[in-house]
């Protein structure tokens, strides 16, 4: 049941010791980054100082900006020679945070996703189709290495083509799946239009949730529809990617594979620890990094560690699912959307107001984005072809940017609520 | 002659066109033919009006997004034939038309077609020749129409 008993239930001491001694190497690789080098040295910070894991509170932060600052090269601890892959954050284009593997770190990155499998129960009889999109998002390749890696079957199907997807585990005996959960909930659409009942025409057993927030009353939906057991997943591209917080079997709460993170809570606000339990912004730091290591990176997830030892035997701590933000970021069928990235656009194209607005909704399990804005009135022409002809342009240039179809409707000018100080961007009524 | 369209940019949902329709007759503006494009969520509401710039005017103070355009408000006789000579005429010109709605005179055998084109000037000098009558504001406010036709 274990992928590897010794670390996976290593008693906390050792565990600890072990993170110090990967904390030392990473600091001390970090400091040969540009980032990292300069930071240290502007704090007059030596790496050396670091002697107990309660250090970690004094290592600086690190944030998305800090990325995007140093982008694209500038957290390399090495040539680019040593670097084989890249991926960044899903969703985003342009100037998107990019993160760079050695092979080494693609190794211990697909080690982790494969422990988290197996955990699940996978195993190298399962045939597993991987419904991600494949490419910059690690969601594609991260499980489809770590599934190679348990020695499954993997149809690196991809997203989409729903009716497809449904014939795939049909034909080849699909056990396991990765799925966004709000395509599972749209696909189950698709699967009773077709006629067919997974729990008796599929042999879908496990599925991996991953790469959207979800409620524990939407997993109970799609387990019960399909007929497997559906595991959380956590994690995000400055951390690898997914595998690194997994549920077991006990399905409450995800561990967070601490040989290769350390993890902190702080209140957003003060920056400081909460108390073990206390919600708050999960922060973490990568101990097996060797040619991007990031230090203290702030997730803006917000998320509480669950006291206590969990009934599986693993030691490492669970956190729980994440229960929001700490900006304003929305998570759209699985792509990862800031409404500073609409506005942009909105901004660039002539005839368009200032004043916007965006709802997200949910229809027949489906998400889906309007985006309201207003028109200017001296762009009105009194013609409806040239105002269907702008609406056409607003969907095609927010789609190249945020890889989702909004739905756009455009307002006369001053209809929108004008709000005091921040405005209300996003109304999201998507519930569960 | 060419006369004023009067174009409102409205969002497609109820109360709109009573809106419009209640500061024109707050400021008794009579209006002599409408015509409403709607796409989706939003459409375009045309009128012709006795009065184009008092009742732009004022629908703008009102906070609407107005604009006027030129159309050609062209006499034809209302008879078997007659919207077809006119279009006819536009098509072996090349002018495209746009837009196009029209309404019945009362008390005489004529209709008026309201026409927006994309070559306004040429299409009201070959109308001319052809003598075809095209009215301006002032002659559609004193003509009385007797009920609306759209296309």
């Amino acid at each position: 049941m274990y992928w590897e008993k010794e670390i996976e239930t290593m008693d906390r001491g050792s565990l600890e010791k072990l993170q110090l001694a990967r904390l030392r190497e990473t600091l001390a690789r970090a400091s040969a980054s540009v980032h990292y080098g300069n930071r240290f040295t502007e704090l007059g910070f030596d790496t050396q100082e670091v002697r107990t894991l309660a250090d970690v509170e004094r290592l600086p932060l690190t944030g998305k900006e800090d990325l995007r600052e140093q982008w694209p090269y500038g957290f390399l601890t090495c040539s680019r020679d040593e670097i084989i892959r890249m991926h960044s954050s899903s969703g985003t284009t342009g100037r998107a945070t990019v993160i760079f593997h050695t092979a080494n770190d693609i190794a211990a990155w697909t080690n982790l996703l494969a422990r988290s499998m197996f955990m699940t129960g996978m195993r190298r009889s399962d045939v597993f189709q991987n419904m991600m999109t494949y490419g910059l998002f690690t969601g594609g390749l991260g499980f489809h290495y770590g599934a190679e890696k348990i020695g499954a079957l993997v149809i690196p199907a991809g997203a989409g083509n729903s009716k497809r997807q449904i014939q795939f585990m049909k034909d080849f005996d699909t056990t396991a799946i990765h799925i966004i959960p709000s395509y599972a909930l749209h696909l189950s659409s698709v699967f009773t239009e077709m006629g067919v009942d997974p729990r008796r025409e599929t042999k879908l057993r496990i599925a991996f949730l991953g790469a959207e927030p979800h409620s524990e009353n939407m997993r109970r939906k799609i387990e019960d529809f399909y007929g497997f057991k559906g595991f959380n997943s956590y994690g995000l591209s400055e951390m690898n990617g997914p595998g690194m917080a997994f549920e077991c079997p006990e399905q409450n709460g995800m561990h967070v594979w601490e040989d290769n993170y350390i993890i902190e809570i702080i209140d957003p606000v003060t920056l400081r620890p909460v108390p073990e339990g206390t919600e708050g912004e999960l922060v973490a730091t990568t101990l097996l990094r060797e040619g991007m290591p990031v230090i203290r990176y702030r997730t803006k997830d917000l998320t509480r560690i669950i006291p206590g030892p969990c009934p599986c035997g693993r030691t490492h701590r669970r956190i729980e699912r994440i229960t929001g933000r700490t900006d304003d970021m929305m998570i759209l069928k699985g792509v990862n959307i800031f409404p500073i990235q609409i506005e942009k656009r909105l901004m660039e194209i002539p005839g368009l107001g200032t004043n916007f607005q965006i709802i997200l909704d949910r229809e027949n399990f489906n998400d889906q984005m309007t985006v309201k804005v207003e028109v200017k009135g001296e762009f009105f022409g009194g013609d409806l072809q040239q105002l269907e002809a702008l609406r056409r342009r607003i969907v095609e240039e927010l789609r190249s940017d945020i890889l989702i179809t909004p739905k756009v409707d455009l307002l006369e000018p001053d209809s929108l609520p004008k709000s005091e100080g921040k405005a209300v961007r996003v109304i999201d009524n998507r519930k569960d | 002659m060419i006369t004023y369209q009067i174009s409102i940019f409205a969002e497609n949902k109820p109360g709109r066109l009573a809106a419009v329709t209640q500061v024109l007759a707050k400021k008794k503006i009579n209006i002599r033919a409408t015509t409403i494009a709607t796409s989706d969520t939003f459409g375009v509401i045309n009128l012709i009006v006795d009065d184009p710039q008092r009742a732009k005017a004022a629908l703008t103070k009102a906070g609407m997004t107005v604009t006027l355009s030129q159309v050609l408000a062209v006499v034809i006789p209302d008879q078997p034939g007659g919207l077809d000579k006119l279009t006819q005429l536009l098509f072996a010109e090349g002018i495209n038309i746009n837009n196009a709605y029209g309404f019945v005179l009362e008390g005489s055998r004529k209709a008026v077609f309201v026409v927006s084109v994309d070559q306004i000037e040429k299409a009201e000098r070959i109308l001319e020749k052809k003598g075809f009558k095209t009215l301006d504001a002032e002659s559609l406010s004193t003509i009385e129409p007797f009920h609306y036709m759209k296309y």
